[in-house]
């Protein structure tokens, strides 16, 4: 019998590896079989290849990109919990702005992109706000579901005590809404990245500051297949990358006692 | 007894209409006096929690009144008299270690650190948890949770203590000997106490008193001292006139659930 921690580190991280390997394997030899062009589907060598001869162009798109989604991401968390903390004041609030934030939800960003780079000034604050527009949504409805979400014993228990309603925010609600903060901050993570990259291939800028939808587009124009499978891979990184770290977050902040960050061993 | 103060609590033809017109609750008259220990006897919907609600100042009553040490309202937290709850499940909140929790009615009292330590610590060791103070909820025994929610309800020395069928839960062994703690604790600090159960067996085991709820509408029907000496040990289980009290109380509510309309 293998410790519980090293069994599930083999499960969560082994395993898909191997998936990952088996399935570049199977690319790699289908794609040398059939002598399929690179300019159609470029083998996984090849776009590794690209990856490295073209790093510096890449590496710096992706800093702008991962900068516009990180920055994004930030605004998102301090305007959403903001926003819910507001909401959590009084049910006529939410019952009023509630619907408005759906409203961020439902707008295609593809839509509103371009109004918002004429409305701004400075291209890369447009971008910004246009992924704190999709990033936003999840972060209000799940802090505002969470502040909601406390346990009525609990809730007596303060009224009891004489607790103030700050008494009650700082230590009943807030903790109660942790769990669904951070379920927000996880969806929430991927679409600012989203948001990001669509933003960028609407604007189109390039030049000094392009980020990684613009070397997809460009790449596109001039059928440089493998350097934009490459701008893919950077992109898709830099999601996990940050999903991994807002995971990482959660488990530190919930491990010790909520259900979804606990280590079962059965 | 405390004779010649003014009760613990006294309720006057207390009821409780929801809206919709739903008589939870009947006009109740009872008086707890200090160091009785009461409990309130009956089937779900007997309204016996929602009055134990309007003890706790939880819940408004729809007409009669309440009075607390003779006051028309529920003393403040850091007055001399004081109310604690035990809920039916333990509350606990599972982000907060077992320390922090029963400090927390201090905590919100703004009782200085040093004191609600000292109250922490004794209120543990009274419910045979010293050494749980760091621990988190979730790695506690359900029976152990409710040890450290009785803890909580105790830190602030209430003078009177409510308790909402807190023991329900349980497999029955655990039941038992948390009964036991609780009426040796009754004892030994002269609490008085109103306890909400469905359990025949645990009102006569716990209460100086016993009041005979029915459902449909919410009422009581009786009051029924229990006048077994004190302390009570489990051994009080195996004795006749534990057997002959059961007995009594039994006929009583299933006449009550007989009489009452379905």
């Amino acid at each position: 019998m293998k410790p519980p921690a090293a069994a599930s580190m083999t499960l969560r991280v082994v395993a898909p590896v191997v998936v990952a390997v088996i399935l570049l394997t199977l690319w790699q030899v289908a794609v040398t079989w059939y002598e399929v062009p690179a300019y159609l589907v470029p083998s996984p060598a090849r776009i590794a290849q690209t990856l490295w001869l073209d790093r510096g162009l890449l590496l710096d798109s992706l800093g702008v990109t991962a900068g516009i989604a990180l920055t994004a991401l930030a605004i998102a968390v301090l305007a959403g919990v903001s926003i819910s903390l507001l909401f959590a004041q009084s049910r006529w609030i939410e019952a009023s702005f509630f619907p408005y934030a759906i409203l961020l939800q439902v707008t295609p960003i593809v839509a509103i992109a371009p109004l918002l780079i004429i409305w701004v000034q400075d291209t890369r604050v447009a971008l910004i706000l246009c992924a704190v527009v999709v990033a936003i949504f999840p972060i209000i409805s799940n802090t505002t579901l969470g502040l909601r979400s406390v346990d009525p014993g609990l809730a007596d228990l303060f009224r009891m005590s004489g607790a103030t309603r700050l008494q009650t925010m700082i230590r009943l609600r807030i903790p109660s809404a942790l769990p669904y903060f951070f379920a927000g901050l996880r969806i929430a993570s991927g679409l600012a990245l989203i948001g990001a990259v669509v933003a960028e291939f609407v604007a189109g800028t390039g030049g000094q500051g392009a980020g990684l939808a613009y070397q997809i587009l460009m790449a596109g124009i001039q059928l440089n297949v493998p350097r934009l499978f490459a701008a893919l891979v950077l992109i898709t990184l830099a999601g996990v990358v940050l999903y991994l770290g807002v995971s990482a977050l959660a488990n530190l902040a919930l491990a010790r006692w909520h259900e979804s960050e606990m280590q079962r061993e059965d | 007894m405390s004779a010649g103060d003014a009760p613990v609590v006294a309720i006057a033809g207390a009821a409780k209409t929801y809206t919709g017109g739903m008589r939870a609750l009947e006009p109740v008259n009872l008086e707890v006096s200090g160091g009785e220990f009461v409990t309130l006897l009956g089937p779900s919907g007997c309204g016996k929690t929602t009055l134990l609600r309007m003890v706790a100042g939880l819940l408004a009553p729809s007409a009669g009144t309440i009075r607390w040490w003779g006051a028309s309202t529920v003393p403040a937290a850091e007055s001399a008299h004081r109310l604690a709850m035990v809920f039916q499940a333990p509350t606990l909140m599972p982000w907060a270690r077992v320390g922090a929790n029963v400090r927390l009615p201090l905590d919100l009292a703004g009782v200085a650190r040093a004191d609600a330590d000292r109250a922490v610590a004794a209120a543990l060791a009274g419910v045979g948890l010293a050494d749980a103070g760091s621990r988190y909820p979730r790695e506690l025994s359900g029976g152990m949770q409710m040890r450290v929610s009785i803890a909580r309800a105790l830190a602030t020395a209430p003078t009177l203590l409510l308790m909402d069928e807190p023991f329900a839960a349980l497999d029955e062994f655990t039941r038992h000997r948390l009964d036991a703690d609780l009426a040796a604790l009754w004892h030994a600090r002269a609490l008085t106490v109103l306890f909400v159960t469905h359990s025949i067996q645990e009102a006569v085991f716990l209460s100086t008193r016993v009041v005979v709820m029915a459902a449909r509408p919410g009422r009581v029907l009786a009051d029924i001292p229990i006048p077994a000496p004190h302390p009570r040990t489990p051994e009080f289980r195996g004795t006749a006139q534990f057997a002959a009290l059961c007995a009594a109380l039994s006929a009583m509510v299933a006449q009550a659930s007989t009489a009452s309309p379905p």
